[in-house]
Parts: structure tokens; C-alpha cells; sequence
């Protein structure tokens, strides 16, 4: 980092203590904007930090000038003379000091906007579709499918493509970028370098109907080797390793599961669902609404309305057997 | 014209031409008044207690939505109830609280402000009326119907379409959108005429009341801008009933193009709002500074200015889409700029109040509650303009807090100051300064309570229109605050209601002018006489009542042009006819009589959206027909009435 960035970073933090503090409320679990791990959420914090500056002494300076105006002329009969005319007020508080900050605020607008977003031939490219409710993400030049998780490498540049075919859904991840909706029949491209390694919490941002509310997703920003890691592992066909997971395999194919949800390298080759060829590495089950353990999986799998209302995957009637066979085998796809 | 200045408007005129006066002007006792009225005042009224009822069922389904809110993975209502809740509170809001309760006050004060003896279209005035009524009863009539609307107030396509949102619920909405833009559609014309045409002589447009001004710019703005969200929402019903693309992508449609219609109107709409508030509170500042506004020619440039400004920045709505960023930047700069007539407006007020001698009465705690809330609406207004500051907040929490701010502090608290203000003259009676004061303090420490919070959510990556929310994320304790803050508010509007009911039941009689204000419409009593004016007055400067002591009134002249300025006007339900620049009397205008001919109408057009919401053509076509006998009556009636 710069100096120049490093006051800025220090300037920010110090700032965030203050404002966490009058908060009484902020977590380093939250998805915070002020917490920036990302090239665009650094930049707009610091565009934050600047007019927050701005704005508490422009609140502080007219909001004296109103409670001024109102006691001032209080005690004396008919109000008290002023040697400031109707126009200096209207000219200076309302026309030229506005000007001012205006024209600060529109440099620093064009001058981030003319920063962020810009192209870069050595990004990595990253296609995210949304859909109710859940996320279908693919590496083109990888060849790799999965949902909700989107992993990405530190350091190196992403360009994102965003896509819908059903209604319009908006990507956030505050922590690293600003919003980009998805807009069917137009595509649409966000593009930010990750800075620190970690895992940050995203949520669909356009109403977009029922359960807009639990669509959310994480973004994994992995180091660089550890990133390579996972792309390797991910282009590999999943193996089948236990009885009870070959038993699950079978009933997967069997039942209407394959009809909607691919595993690569398998005959199940749905795709109205989330591709699940690394459902076992993943976290969280339902866009991010509930933790991926065998509890949560079964009755997702059996009774999925029962976690997320309205989800568009029916329930399974398994029996219990069947159900904890399924269960896993898709824990052992990772 | 021969100008008099003898007895005071507030006095009873003698006995036998009382009489004469209560046989032409009086409606019909009962209900058959009720249901013919062309009277400003009563229409004014009904509009104000009818968009009110609104206002409260629309509050409480934002308690509901709060107590939802008030803890992670809350249980109060499920994910189907909550979006209607939201569709509904700002659709409700919008649409059937801020427009008509800002008409209201428009048609019941604007000829009292003006000196003249009603509104141009009397008639058209109460067609206005019930086709708001009943577009808002038609919305809310889909609670009986299966399901209200869900897809949001902005109802953005395709998931507005028949594909995401198969049920008539959101017919509702578009329809009713349809609907309500009729009435104020034909309201903001009749704005525009009675402003131009029917101010007393003397009241030139550069002395017209800051809140005519306001009104003024409030209809021009309604006119340009409406056509476009019912345009929009033409075309989403076209789509969902008869199946035409237009914003069908698959299809060669655009889902864009319905956004970009939509907020073509939907940001001039905030002005459309806001703009009457600011005119209110300049009328109240000064009158409790007891001083004239400071830079009178200031203020209503910058209304004009807001008008046209506010064309120009529908896209900052749009930030997020993916249109090109030079365009964006444009649309940046635009919504900047439209602080500086706004800041204007703000330091005329603050001059005033420095040079003037402050008296804090309830309608002045409004106005400068109003100020320290719009003071931060307008920073985080600033803000947002900000194009890469706008990518992370817009739809999240922030924007929640900032609109909240702006629509619901600075419109609101002026309309309730407007209330303490005005209903003195509606109802005669004054409400209670100290419940009123009680109520602004619950109001004003509950509003930022409530909304304050949301700032912060919103920088915590709270997104907006989520029916529940994980714990763990920093996001209770504000969620909390912000829920206890929301009742607070709630109670806070609660104690004005319990305010007025104590006032029409005990208050104090106002008198003609109690709060020794200087506009026109406090020279006669209150509640004001059924033809307002017994002899229009002609006023000379802008603060009729400050600075003409007694007010001149104007006789009956012999001719076309001047037989309605005094007494025998009154009497033969006449009202002058002025110039549009410099307010000299042209001809005379007769008022028209009670009449059923604009609730039948309405009740025609309610009819023939009842039946494209049921999808039984008979009903429309006998509703088109009923319209259409109601149109041929009303202009065969014309002649007849003016007889």
C-alpha cells in the first residue's frame, strides 16, 4: 500500500471504531460495507468516509444555524434586526458553499466511477445466473459447475457475468463490491479484485418474489494456491466410496432427484436445480439458509418446504433408510 | 369596481340575505348532500379524513412488518403475507395517503387563498374525489378476492408478469394504479385552472400564497408525469390480460423499458410530494416567525426549478442495471444539482426565522421538526446521487432510511403541522396545543428511532424487502430499536388522532384568525361560510392580512366582468373570472349545483374495472355504458345548470 492508502485505511479504521461504537451494533460477522475486502467496497468506503465527514459538518453547521434562528429573536418583541440580508443567506447557505461540495463530490463520482469496473485481460472469468431462489455459478474456462459458492482467488481480478432467466435478482456481496442486477435478455458484468482471503456473505438484492428473502450465497475468496486446489479437485468426477453412499447413488437416480439436479459424471443430468457435484464441500444448503450437515440435508430432502418456504423442489417421500442413504452420498460429492 | 372597506369578511351578512344565501348555496340536508356535493370545502375534507383512513391502515401494516423485523427469524407473519404487507404499505402510501391527503388540503384551501367562491370544476372536483375513493377500495377490496398484490409498490416486471405472479393480485395494483391516476389526473387540471384563473383581483402570480405556488407546481408536475406510470401500467396489464410482450424479453420485449417509464414518474412523484410540504411550511414558518417569508421570488423559483429538475434524474433509480457509466455519470450529476433549489428553499426559511420572533405553537414544532429531518433526508439524498456510494446502499437499509426520511419526515410532519394549522379553519375548533405538542415530541424522538438504525443496517448489508434475517450478522439490536422506535412513531400519530377527535367534541371555537396569520383564507370565519367570500376581496400586496387592515371587499358591478365580485355574486352562485398574469376580472363564472352526474361517472369506471378484474366483459361494457350516460348527462345538464 501507498502512504497515501495506508492513512486513508487507517483514517477508514478509525473511523469504523467511532461509528461501531455510536452503533453499539457492528460485528465482524457482518456483512459490513465498512469492512472491505474487495478493490470496489475499499474504494466506496473511502468515498463514504469522505462525505460522512462532509455530511456531520454541513448537519452540525445548518442544524445550529436552525436552532440559532429559532431562539435569536425569541425574547425580543417583533424579532431582532439582522445585518445579514435575505439574499446573503439564500446566496451563501443555499447556492454557493452547496456548490462547493457538489462539485468535490461530483470529481471524486467521476473519478471512482472512471476506477471501478474497468476491464482487465487477466481476469478470471466467473458466469452467475440467478434463479428462485438460489444461485447457478460456472467457470467457463474451467469447466466447473456449482451453486451458492462461489470461490474466487485473492489478488487476481474477477469479471462476473450475471444473468437471469426468470425474474430480475441483484448480486451484492458488500464486503467486496457494489450491487449489478441480473437482468433477463441482458447480460450484465461486475468486475472487483478480492483483497483478503475469507468467507463473505451475499444476498440477492431486487425483490424477487416469494423467498427473496433467503436468497443469499457466500463468496470464498481462497488464496491463490489454495484456489488452484480447488479448482482441481472440483474438475475431478466425484468417487463413490462407502456402501451406504452406492445405496444413495441408486436411489438418487431412481427417484425424481436426477430429473432435476446433475452430478457430473452420472446419469443424473437435471437442470432445473442446483448442480450438486460438490455438494459435500459446501457449507450452507438452501442459498445459505441453513448449515450443510446430515440433520439439515435430510429434511431439506424430504420436506424441503419445512426450512424455506416456497422453494420450487417438491418433497421427496424417501423412507428413512433411503433418505440417510442419499444423504450420504451427496456428503461424500466433494 | 368599486372597492369598499367596510365591514369585516368574518361577519354574518343581515338576516334576510342570509336566507337568500343559505337557498342557493346550502346542499340538501343529509345523505342526498352527501352524495351531490360540489363544494370545495366538503370534497377537501373528504379527501383529507379519507386519505387519512388510509395513512392509519397503511401505518399499522408497517407495525406489522416491524414486529416481523424485530428479531432474526422472526414468526409473525410468513414470507406471502410480509410482501404483501410491504406491496401494500408503499402502494397505499403513495398512491392513497400522500397524493390525495396533499389534494385535499389543495382543493379545501386553495379558493379561500385565492379569494374566490370555489374551484374551477366543482363538478370535476367530486368526480375527483370518488374515483379516489374508489380506486382505493377497489385495491383493497383484493383482501376479499383471494390474495392483494405482492409484487412489490414498483411492481417491476417480469416478476409483475402472468408467468411469476399468475393470480389476479397484482390486476389489482395495475388496475387500480390505472384508476387512481384519473383522479389526480383530472385534480391537478383543476389546480391548474382555478390558479390561473379565479384569484381575486390584485393577486398578481408574483403574490400569490407560497402554498398556491406549491400546488401549482404539484399539478404541472402530475400532469407530465403521471401519463407515464399509467403508460406503465397499461402496458403490464396488456400483458397479463391479453398476453401482448412488451416487456417479455423471450418475446423481443424489455424489462427495462417498464422501469424506465416507471420512475419517469416515480422520481418526479417524491417532488410531486414533497414540493406541496415545503409549500406548507412556508406558509407556516412565517406566520410563527411573524415575519414574511424571506426571498418570496426565491422560494417559488425554486419550486419551479424543482419541478423541471426533477425530470431529469428517473435513472438514479437505475444505477444498478448495467446501463453504460457516462450515461449514469449524467444522471449523477443531474441528481446533485437538484439539491441547490432545495438549499434555497432551506435557508429562506432559516432567514426568516432569524429575523423574525420565533413562537413555538404546535404547527411550528412540525415545521422545525421538518427541517432537522429533512436536513439529513437531503445529505443521504446527496449521497445516493453518488453513482459507486449508490451501488452499495441502493436496496438496501440506507435507501429504506433515506426515502424514509424524506417522504415520511418531510412530507409527513408538515401535513400533521398542516392539520394543527389548518383544521382551526375546517372545523372551527381548535385542537389542544398540549396533546399536540406531546404528540410531535412522541413523533419526532419515535421517527428517528425507528429510521435512524436503518442507516447503519443498510452499511451492515441489510437488503431491502427481506421478510426475515439470520442472527449473528450485527443486525438485532438496530432491528429492535428500530421496531420500539416504529410504535413509538405509530402512538405518536395516534395522540393527533385522539387530538382532533377531543377537538371536534370540546375544542376551543377558533375564531376567524387564530393564529393572526396573513392569507386570505383566515379573513372569514371558521368554519367558513358555503360561498367563502360574501364579496371578493382585492388585495395589494402578499400578506393580504397584515398589510390591508380593514381588508377591502369589491361590489356588484353592472356588467359580464364584475357582476360576480360582490354580494350579488354570492347570491346568484358567481364567482370572477380574472386575468392569468395580473388578476383583473374578465367575467363570471357560475358554480354549479349539487349534482349526481360525477358519482354516477365514477361509479361507471369502478364498474368497468370491476370487470376486467373479473374477467366478465358484460360488467365493463354495462360500466363503459353508465360512464358514458354519466358523461352525456354532465355536459346535457351544462346549459341547463348555468340557466
Amino acid at each position: 500500500m501507498t502512504p497515501r492508502a495506508v492513512r486513508r485505511h487507517r483514517f477508514v479504521q478509525v473511523g469504523l471504531v467511532l461509528a461501531c461504537l455510536g452503533a453499539g451494533a457492528c460485528r465482524r460477522s457482518s456483512p459490513s460495507m465498512l469492512h472491505p475486502a474487495g478493490s470496489e467496497a475499499r474504494r466506496v468506503a473511502g468515498l463514504w468516509w469522505l462525505m460522512f465527514g462532509l455530511a456531520a459538518g454541513v448537519y452540525a453547521i445548518v442544524g445550529g444555524f436552525i436552532v440559532f434562528a429559532v431562539v435569536r429573536g425569541r425574547r425580543t418583541e417583533g424579532g431582532k434586526p439582522s445585518r445579514i440580508s435575505d439574499s446573503a443567506f439564500v446566496w451563501w447557505g443555499g447556492i454557493i458553499v452547496p456548490v462547493i461540495i457538489l462539485m468535490v463530490l461530483a470529481v471524486e463520482t467521476v473519478s471512482a466511477t472512471a476506477a471501478l469496473r474497468k476491464p482487465d485481460s487477466r481476469a478470471l472469468k466467473v458466469e452467475v445466473v440467478g434463479k428462485r431462489w438460489w444461485w447457478q455459478v460456472t467457470y467457463p474456462g474451467q469447466g466447473i459447475t456449482t451453486a451458492n459458492e462461489i470461490h474466487i482467488p485473492a489478488g487476481q481480478p474477477v469479471e462476473i457475468g450475471l444473468d437471469s432467466d426468470n425474474v430480475i435478482h441483484s448480486f451484492w456481496v458488500p464486503q467486496l463490491a457494489g450491487k449489478v442486477d441480473m437482468i433477463p435478455g441482458q447480460h450484465n458484468v461486475l468486475r472487483f479484485t478480492a483483497g483478503t482471503p475469507g468467507t463473505y456473505k451475499g444476498a440477492c438484492a431486487e425483490f424477487c418474489g416469494l423467498e427473496h428473502g433467503l436468497m443469499r450465497f457466500v463468496v470464498i475468496v481462497d488464496p491463490p494456491d489454495g484456489f488452484g486446489r480447488w479448482v482441481a479437485r472440483n474438475q475431478l468426477t466425484p468417487a463413490v466410496d462407502t456402501e451406504q453412499a452406492s445405496e444413495g447413488q441408486i436411489v438418487f437416480n431412481r427417484e425424481t432427484c436426477a430429473g432435476c439436479h446433475t452430478i457430473k459424471g452420472t446419469q443424473a443430468q437435471g437442470k432445473v436445480g442446483p448442480d450438486l457435484t460438490d455438494f459435500g464441500s459446501r457449507t450452507m444448503i438452501g442459498a445459505a439458509t441453513v448449515p450443510n450437515d446430515p440433520q439439515h440435508l435430510q429434511q431439506w430432502i424430504t420436506d424441503a418446504q419445512s426450512i424455506k418456504r416456497g422453494v420450487l423442489m417438491p418433497p421427496v417421500p424417501l423412507s428413512s433408510r433411503d433418505a440417510q442413504a442419499v444423504v450420504a452420498y451427496l456428503e461424500s460429492l466433494r | 369596481m368599486a372597492v369598499t372597506e367596510a365591514r369585516s369578511l368574518s361577519d354574518d351578512p343581515p338576516a334576510e340575505l342570509q336566507a337568500e344565501l343559505d337557498e342557493v348555496w346550502e346542499d340538501a340536508p343529509g345523505l342526498i348532500g352527501f352524495f351531490s356535493s360540489v363544494d370545495h370545502k366538503r370534497i377537501g375534507m373528504r379527501y383529507i379524513y379519507t386519505a387519512f383512513a388510509f395513512f392509519f391502515v397503511s401505518g399499522l401494516t408497517a407495525l406489522v412488518m416491524r414486529a416481523q423485523l424485530a428479531t432474526p427469524n422472526g414468526n409473525v407473519v410468513g414470507p406471502e403475507t410480509y410482501n404483501e404487507l410491504f406491496t401494500m404499505h408503499g402502494t397505499t402510501m403513495i398512491f392513497l395517503f400522500n397524493t390525495p391527503v396533499l389534494a385535499g388540503f389543495g382543493n379545501y384551501l386553495i379558493p379561500l387563498q385565492l379569494g374566490t367562491r370555489d374551484m374551477a370544476f366543482p363538478r370535476l372536483n367530486a368526480f375527483s374525489y370518488w374515483i379516489f375513493l374508489f380506486s382505493g377500495l377497489f385495491m383493497y377490496s383484493s383482501y376479499f378476492f383471494g390474495r392483494p398484490p405482492d409484487g412489490g409498490w414498483f411492481a417491476y416486471v417480469p416478476l409483475t408478469g402472468k408467468t411469476y405472479t399468475p393470480g389476479i393480485n397484482m390486476d389489482f395494483w395495475g388496475l387500480g394504479v390505472i384508476f387512481v391516476g384519473v383522479s389526480t389526473t383530472v385534480g391537478a387540471i383543476n389546480f391548474i385552472v382555478t390558479i390561473f384563473k379565479l384569484r381575486c383581483p390584485g393577486m398578481s402570480l408574483n403574490r400569490m400564497p407560497m402554498f398556491v405556488w406549491s400546488m401549482l407546481v404539484f399539478s404541472l408536475m402530475v400532469i407530465f408525469a403521471v401519463p407515464a406510470v399509467t403508460l406503465a401500467a397499461v402496458l403490464v396489464e396488456l400483458d397479463r390480460l391479453f398476453g401482448t410482450a412488451f416487456f417479455n424479453p423471450a418475446a423481443g420485449g424489455s424489462t427495462l423499458l417498464y422501469q424506465h417509464l416507471f420512475w419517469f414518474w416515480g422520481h418526479p412523484e417524491v417532488y410531486i410530494l414533497f414540493v406541496p410540504a415545503t409549500g406548507m411550511v412556508s406558509m407556516i414558518i412565517p406566520v410563527f416567525s411573524r415575519r414574511p417569508l424571506s426571498g418570496y421570488i426565491w422560494v417559488a423559483t425554486a419550486l419551479v426549478a424543482v419541478g423541471f429538475i426533477s425530470f431529469g434524474v428517473w435513472v438514479h433509480h437505475m444505477f444498478a442495471t448495467g446501463i453504460p457509466a457516462l450515461a449514469l455519470a449524467f444522471f449523477s450529476s443531474v441528481s446533485l444539482l437538484i439539491t441547490i433549489p432545495s438549499g434555497v428553499q432551506f435557508f429562506a426559511w432559516i432567514a426568516t426565522m432569524w429575523k423574525g420572533k420565533v413562537v413555538l405553537t404546535t404547527p411550528m414544532l412540525f415545521s422545525i421538526g421538518f427541517l432537522l429531518i429533512f436536513l439529513l433526508g437531503g445529505i443521504t439524498g446527496v449521497m445516493v446521487a453518488v453513482l459507486p456510494f449508490d451501488w452499495q446502499v441502493t436496496d438496501s437499509y440506507f435507501v429504506v432510511a433515506h426515502f424514509h426520511y424524506v417522504l415520511n419526515g418531510a412530507v409527513v410532519f408538515p401535513i400533521f403541522g398542516a392539520i394543527y394549522y389548518w383544521m382551526p379553519k375546517m372545523t372551527g375548533r381548535m385542537l389542544s396545543e398540549r396533546l399536540g405538542k406531546i404528540s410531535f415530541w412522541v413523533m419526532f424522538i419515535g421517527f428517528n428511532v425507528s429510521f435512524f438504525p436503518m442507516h447503519i443496517l443498510g452499511f451492515l448489508g441489510m437488503p431491502r424487502r427481506v421478510w426475515t434475517y439470520g442472527p449473528g450478522l450485527g443486525w438485532d439490536g438496530l432491528n429492535l430499536l428500530s421496531t420500539i422506535g416504529g410504535f413509538a412513531f405509530g402512538l405518536g400519530t395516534g395522540l393527533t388522532l385522539v387530538n382532533f377527535a377531543w377537538s371536534r367534541a370540546r375544542g376551543a371555537p377558533a375564531g376567524p384568525d387564530p393564529w393572526k396569520a396573513d392569507s386570505l383564507e383566515w379573513a372569514i370565519s371558521s368554519p367558513p361560510p358555503d360561498y367563502n367570500f360574501l364579496a371578493i376581496p382585492v388585495v395589494a400586496g402578499r400578506h393580504p392580512l397584515w398589510e390591508q387592515q380593514p381588508l377591502p371587499t369589491l361590489e356588484s358591478g353592472d356588467d359580464e366582468a364584475t357582476r360576480a365580485l360582490g354580494p350579488s355574486g354570492a347570491v346568484a352562485r358567481g364567482t370572477p373570472v380574472t386575468s392569468g398574469i395580473d388578476s383583473q376580472p374578465e367575467t363570471t363564472l357560475t358554480i354549479p349545483q349539487e349534482t349526481y352526474v360525477p358519482l354516477v361517472l365514477a361509479i361507471g369506471l369502478t364498474a368497468f374495472f370491476v370487470g376486467l378484474i373479473i374477467d366478465a366483459a358484460l360488467v365493463g361494457i354495462l360500466g363503459v355504458g353508465f360512464a358514458v350516460l354519466g358523461v352525456v348527462w354532465w355536459t346535457w345538464r351544462t346549459d341547463m345548470d348555468l340557466a
